[in-house]
């Protein structure tokens, strides 16, 4: 069988910073699939490499056997997304959100009011339905971007860490809501997260991704038997290590090298 | 519904509710239209060229299309930066189609503006000169705010902050505006701002939107139209293929 997603050598580079680096893997059709790592790792830059946001500075990336980087319009008919950060208009109301979704989408006449109907009530914002995106606090908000991403079905779903600020009881309903439209419609599911419990628990396979690099790939089983630990937590740990990404820290010391390098052309 | 069209909602959606950017979008022009008409007609008068409140309303409905169109870029940048873009931009619909959803959306709202300007620039006694050229008033109007609000959100797609965008707005199309020919008549300027008047194209639409509402006209309605036409189509290409080119 064919994968479904395939990513070949892809980088990025922002300016002089290699965001992601020479990264490689392939997701089945039908499989759910988790991509951990630190903050700053690089899976929201690939992310947004396969859903056409971004343009790859190297590489080759396939969706369902389009070329995401020449075949762009053929490639965003194949996946939905729900984003790690906002991207609801503010201004409108929650269902007019949901309405410009369905419409962009091409959702099926008949069925656009009754699924906004069905999935504002899973994540229990059907009585609030009129009411401007504005005035919600940021769990609603979060709730209706994941109801948003559910209201068509496409064959890939990206899910860019979709439980980030959930409460638990929303959780439990989205995971199950999307492992029924896994099995039920083979759905594709693409997701990242920092609750390396729910990757345990959800995610037929994973690959983690530390400073831009793959660092290790397989099922939950494999990946603590390659580094003999007992659960995924563990796993993660041992293989990203215990430091805190501290991405400040981090351009401090460039900064510091800048400033040392100038200081030495000045004196020359 | 279609895309173009559920687009074209939004932007109206929005407007009508942003009460501030309702009463600003005209009160300023008015203002305009009342210090430059009634301080300057004395002036315009006794130089023997008719009456000025005549002579500058057609420059200033121009001034509202333009000034409403150039900032509407501004959407582009805010949707950036609340997020919402990358709703549109992933969506399985060509980008031609979200684009011009949007600025048909921001034309609709210059023009509801400008035709607002109009009505109240004859309750204060303008008074055109032929009824049935307003139809083409109107498609003048139109052509001129599609071809700044492409231009405007092609900005809009390469600047990534307001400050930024304003200034390029402010450095680019306002003295375009000031040195056409909305404000005073081309027969009577010296040379060099004539020159500079016939390469801009904000003065072939004064002339064209002058012309059908008094009848005065200095380069006639088919090279206005036809100058129009050919700044309408390189802007929209400019705009469009900016907004392809979008990363976020
Ligand atoms: N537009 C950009 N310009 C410059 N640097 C960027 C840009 N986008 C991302 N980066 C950098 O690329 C790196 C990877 O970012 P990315 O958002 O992919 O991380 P992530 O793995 O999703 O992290 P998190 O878990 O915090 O969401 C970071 O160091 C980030 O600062
Ligand atoms: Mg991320």
């Amino acid at each position: 069988m064919e994968p479904i997603i395939s990513v070949k050598n892809v980088s990025k580079k922002f300016g002089d910073f290699t965001a992601v680096d020479g990264v490689s893997f392939d997701v089945m059709p039908g499989e759910i699939f988790a991509f951990l790592g630190p903050n700053g790792a690089g899976k929201s830059t690939t992310i947004k490499m396969l859903t056409t946001l971004l343009k790859p500075t190297g590489g080759e990336l396939r969706l369902a056997g389009h070329d995401v980087t020449k075949e762009q319009d053929a490639t965003r008919k194949v996946f939905g997304i729900v984003f790690q950060d906002a991207s609801l208009d503010d201004e409108l109301t929650a269902f007019e959100n949901m309405q410009l979704h369905a419409v962009l989408y091409g959702v099926y006449r008949k069925e656009v009011n009754p699924r906004i109907e069905e999935l504002l009530k899973l994540v229990d914002l059907w009585e609030r339905r009129k009411a401007i995106v504005k005035t919600f606090s940021g769990g609603m908000k979060r709730r209706l971007e994941i109801a948003r991403g559910l209201l068509h079905h496409p064959k890939v779903m990206f899910l860019d860490e979709p439980t980030l600020g959930l409460d638990a009881q929303t959780r439990n309903l989205m995971w199950n809501y999307i492992k029924e439209l896994n099995q039920k419609e083979q759905t594709t599911i693409f997701f990242t997260t920092h609750y390396l419990g729910e990757a345990e628990a959800v995610a037929q396979r994973i690959a983690m991704i530390d400073h831009g690099k793959i660092v290790a790939s397989g099922t939950t089983e494999e990946l603590k038997q390659q580094t003999g630990t007992a659960n995924l937590e563990d796993a993660y740990l041992k293989l990203t290590g215990t430091q805190v990404r501290d991405e400040t820290l981090d351009s401090t010391a460039g900064n510091r090298e800048r400033f040392r390098s100038m200081m030495k052309n000045k004196q020359r | 519904m279609s895309v173009i069209y559920i687009l074209w909602l939004r932007q109206i959606k929005r407007f009508s509710r942003s009460g501030i950017r309702i009463v600003m979008g005209f009160v300023q022009p008015l203002v305009y239209m009342l210090a430059l008409g009634y301080g300057l007609n004395s002036v315009f008068q006794s130089s023997g060229k008719g009456s000025y409140i005549q002579f500058i309303v057609p420059g200033i409905i121009v001034q509202t299309i333009m000034f409403s169109s150039m900032f509407w870029g501004a959407n582009i940048i805010w949707d950036k930066q609340f997020g919402f873009l990358k709703e549109t931009l992933v969506a399985p619909v060509s980008r031609m189609k979200i684009m011009f959803g949007s600025v048909l959306g921001g034309a609709t709202i210059s023009l509801i503006q400008g035709i607002t300007l109009f009505i109240v620039a004859i309750i204060l006694g303008f008074r055109p000169y032929n009824w049935t050229y307003i139809p083409l008033t109107i498609v003048f109007m139109g052509m001129l705010s599609l071809a700044i609000i492409s231009f405007s959100a092609g900005i809009g797609a390469v600047v990534n902050d307001m400050q930024a965008f304003v200034a390029v707005n402010n450095f680019l199309l306002i003295p375009l505006f000031f040195l056409s020919s909305a404000l005073f008549p081309l027969d009577s300027v010296p040379t060099a701002m004539k020159i500079i008047a016939y390469v801009n194209p904000i003065s072939y639409a004064v002339d064209a939107i002058r012309m059908t509402l008094i009848h005065q006209s200095h380069f006639g309605l088919l090279t206005d139209f036809t100058v129009l036409l050919g700044t309408l189509v390189a802007l929209m290409s400019f705009g469009s293929y900016r907004f392809r080119q979008i990363q976020v």
